[in-house]
């Protein structure tokens, strides 16, 4: 193919290759393949299909899409034009699919979702509980198109808004519509975008430059990276409108993790294509107006996904924060002007364009208008990626979509936010989930990580385990931080190990507040949060394990004494032989544990043949009150 | 295999670095700007890590000082100055593998292996770290075997199926 001289050229090209697919009406099986089905073998089901279909000389397309969602029971694969949904599938299988399904059209009932919800088999994805409270605007395409093929992008509409305002719209116009739609930056803080743009628009100078924030160091989110490896057209066609509206910008970058090497694969392929058609360069669509991009990977450090550290990771220096003002719309990138948004940010912008800036509240809230993709994890039935309105409640979350807790147990948390986020108890399950909501409760909504626990899962060691993470993660620039979440986590490591001491909730308390004041970043300013809420939400548990010795979800090992049942004892003496602190002694044939020479390391426990060494919890207190929670 | 290290002391593998292929890897960013952290993401993709003389070349070639080479290198987890294993397993500790066990896989490959996270074998045939996300939460947990996302969660199973790789490649 060669370059477009203009968009009519684009729009040929469309029609040629809807007539083309049309008049074929082939049988389309999507086998997805992105990073969750692949690590359960999906590129070996796209093998076998190419194997089986030149055996049995079954002429079929065989597309490999990016992430449909459910990749817990992956490998996916669906069955167009009736739209069979399969789960779990083997290579084995494909040569039976090819067989009943597109000769015969029949359902293969083996392959079929159980759905948690209702219990039954489900032929069709509507029909799965799991995506029925979803819509999808982000992940319109991911799942459906090949994300590696343009002409797949094309076919449904892609580059569309860019011929729309390269034609019709002033950047000012571009702006405009972007300002009234009200969509709000999806990194986390959820900044109007067209107001960034704007300011981006008013400074002056002759070099701009438009970012995007690929970086997702949240650990347990994995939004970005599925729309990068499963439709990363949208993100680059989001991202020429950005320049367009910005003015004076011909270079753009695009900064993705160095952990999802996917999606810097389908990406480079898909700027690649672009390029080809004349959609990135120079003179794009004959209009005039020159833009590219390139792709620059991360090294492996979380702050770098902070605006200003990104920005001078990408100069090739080291990524560290800098203070603001200025603001990087005024002085960013080399100095110039530049504008940042995240990946879902630029995903959600050809459609605002497409349909209007009045469409666009209509999904979601007033204050938080659209959709918001989550990565629901942890202890539901229904793990995996979910784009939901927003103002939808955390129940309808865990309970609709998840399928509810695990092994049907009790609903205790969901952590949303990731590391900068907060833990919030049942409490809030019919909180609706937005920007300001989320934030006036003490949680965020951050990147977009939904973690559910339930009453196996230990609050205190949550929070250490998030400040843990923020701790080695910190730059070291600025002393609340370095410092702050350091004395903390000696705190919490104390705790959780059984040598809390009275005071110690305070002083977390006090530390972590003076950090959210005083740091100079997001990092440090959030910080602090997973442990100040769960304070606030699980006080209790703090006191449990200060005051009693006793972890309430039995996680916190070092806590608890141990005990031998004396009954089930085979006298064998391992476990004496095995403890490395003396604590076990032999006495009138018995063995028993000396508490004072105990380490609870656990290792007898791992060596009994009888399984009658226990660990032994006791509250000796009685909890005091939960924390009122108003509604 | 010809050069088998099996028994080696970590001190004794030695590495050669030809001056001259780190010039060519450079080459390509001649007159580029910020591409300090490319270049080293380059030559660590050559050598498997980052060695004293591949710095020095890459400060000379680009005009900078060898501490300040080195202040960004050191600044990212994913710049290495030590040799490391053929085989990279990294335990994802990520909060939704965190929450779904992670810990037990972790102790159970230390104590298969015998080394600690963050460590290599003294036969250079596997190294062992942690990772925060991969981005596969919904299988959580996962082990990440030489850039591959796994599900399996048994320990012995993955060291022996890397074992019977290497046996394979060697005949
Ligand atoms: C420590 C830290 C890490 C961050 N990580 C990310 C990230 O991984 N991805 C992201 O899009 N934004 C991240 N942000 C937010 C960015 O600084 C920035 O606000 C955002 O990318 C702007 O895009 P938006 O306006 O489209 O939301 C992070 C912020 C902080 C303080
Ligand atoms: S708050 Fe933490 S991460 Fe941010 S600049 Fe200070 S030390 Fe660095
Ligand atoms: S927990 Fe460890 S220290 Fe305590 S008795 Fe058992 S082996 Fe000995
Ligand atoms: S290992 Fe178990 S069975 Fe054997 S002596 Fe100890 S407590 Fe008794
Ligand atoms: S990767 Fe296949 S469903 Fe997510
Ligand atoms: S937390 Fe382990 S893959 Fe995300």
């Amino acid at each position: 193919m060669s370059k477009f001289k203009s968009s009519k050229e684009l729009s040929v090209l469309r029609k040629k290759i809807c007539d083309e697919r049309a008049k074929q009406k082939k049988t389309i099986v999507r086998v997805c393949n992105g990073t969750g089905c692949r690590a359960s073998g999906a590129q070996k089901v796209v093998e076998a299909f190419k194997k089986e279909a030149t055996k049995q000389g079954v002429d079929f397309e065989i597309r490999p899409t990016g992430c449909q969602g459910l990749c817990e029971k992956g490998p996916l694969v669906i069955v167009e034009p009736l739209d069979v949904f399969y789960q779990k599938v083997d290579p084995f299988d494909a040569a039976k699919i090819i067989d009943l399904t597109i000769n015969r059209g029949k359902v293969i009932d083996r392959l079929q979702v159980v759905d948690p919800v209702t219990g039954e088999l489900a032929v069709k994805e509507e029909e799965i509980s799991f995506y029925g409270k979803q819509q999808r605007v982000v992940l319109r395409n991911c799942g459906h198109i090949d994300p590696t093929n343009i002409e797949d992008y094309i076919a449904i509409g892609g580059y569309e808004a860019l011929v729309k305002i390269l034609n019709d719209m002033t950047p000012e116009e571009v702006i405009e519509e972007v300002k009234k739609s009200n969509l709000r930056g999806r990194g986390g803080a959820g900044f109007p975008t067209g107001r960034k743009w704007e300011g981006g628009r008013r400074t002056k100078s002759d070099v701009k430059y438009i970012v995007c924030n690929g970086d997702e160091g949240d650990p347990g989110a994995f939004m970005d990276r599925s729309v990068l490896e499963g439709d990363p057209h949208s993100v680059i066609e989001g991202m020429i409108i950005g320049a367009y509206a910005l003015g004076n910008c011909k270079e753009g970058f695009i900064y993705v993790r160095q952990e999802y090497p996917l999606a810097v694969e389908n990406l480079t392929v898909a700027i690649n294509q672009a390029r080809e058609l004349g959609l990135l360069g120079e003179n794009i669509l004959g209009s005039g107006f020159d833009f590219d991009l390139e792709i620059k990977r991360g090294a492996g450090a979380f702050i770098c996904g902070e605006s200003t550290a990104l920005m001078f990771s990408i100069e090739g220096k080291r990524g560290m924060p800098r203070t603001t003002p200025p603001r990087s719309v005024g002085k960013g990138l080399w100095d110039k002007p530049t504008v940042l948004n995240n990946v879902e940010t630029f995903a959600n912008i050809p459609p605002i364009i497409i349909k209007g800036a009045d469409w666009f509240p209509s999904i979601g809230t007033k204050g938080s208008p659209g959709t918001k993709i989550f990565a629901l994890t942890g202890k539901v039935k229904n793990t995996g990626l979910i784009e939901v309105p927003m103002g939808i409640t955390i129940r309808e979350i865990v309970y609709d979509i998840g399928g509810g807790i695990l092994g049907d147990k009790e609903f205790k948390a969901v952590q949303t936010g990731g590391p900068s986020g907060g833990c919030l108890p049942k409490e809030y399950l019919d909180l609706p989930v937005d920007f300001d909501s989320l934030t006036e409760v003490g949680a965020m909504m951050g990147s977009g990580g939904l973690v559910v626990m339930d009453e196996s899962n230990c609050m205190v060691e949550i929070a250490r385990y998030f400040l843990s993470f923020t701790q080695v993660e910190s730059c070291g620039k600025c002393p609340p931080c370095r410092i702050g979440t350091y004395e903390m986590l000696e705190i919490l490591n104390r705790i959780v190990e059984g040598k809390g001491e009275e005071g110690d909730i305070e002083r977390l308390e006090s530390i972590g507040k003076h950090i959210q004041k005083t740091a100079l970043c997001g990092l440090g300013k959030s910080a602090p949060n997973p442990v100040l809420s769960t304070i606030k939400y699980f006080r209790d548990e703090y006191e449990a394990h200060i005051r009693d010795k006793y972890c309430p979800a039995g996680q916190c090992t070092a806590l608890g004494h141990y005990q031998i049942n004396e009954e089930d004892c085979l006298l064998c003496g391992l476990c004496k032989e095995v403890c490395a602190y003396d604590a076990i002694t032999e006495e009138r044939n018995r063995f028993y544990i000396d508490l004072s020479y105990c380490q609870k390391c656990g290792a007898c426990i791992g060596v009994c043949p009888t399984g009658c060494v226990v660990r032994q919890f006791e509250r000796k207190s009685t909890p005091t009150g939960k924390q009122e929670v108003a509604t | 295999m010809s050069n088998c290290v099996c028994g080696a002391k970590k001190e004794e593998k030695k590495i050669q670095v030809n001056v001259n292929d780190v010039r060519k890897l450079l080459k390509k960013y001649e007159e580029k700007k910020g591409v300090l952290v490319h270049a080293l993401q380059d030559v660590q993709k050559e050598f498997g890590f980052l060695p004293e003389e591949a710095l020095k070349v890459i400060a000379e070639v680009m005009d900078l000082s060898l501490a300040h080479v080195y202040g960004v290198a050191s600044f990212y987890a994913h710049f290495y100055f030590t040799p490391r294993g053929k085989n990279i397993i990294k335990v994802c500790t990520g909060t939704a593998c965190h929450v779904r066990g992670s810990k037990v896989i972790l102790e159970g490959l230390e104590e298969e292996l015998g080394i600690k996270a963050g460590e290599t074998t003294d036969d250079f045939e596997f190294t062992l770290e942690t990772v925060s996300c991969v981005g596969c939460c919904a299988l959580a947990p996962v082990v990440v075997v030489n850039e591959e996302v796994s599900r399996e969660k048994n320990s012995k199973k993955i060291i022996a199926i890397l074992k019977n790789k290497k046996e394979e490649n060697d005949e």
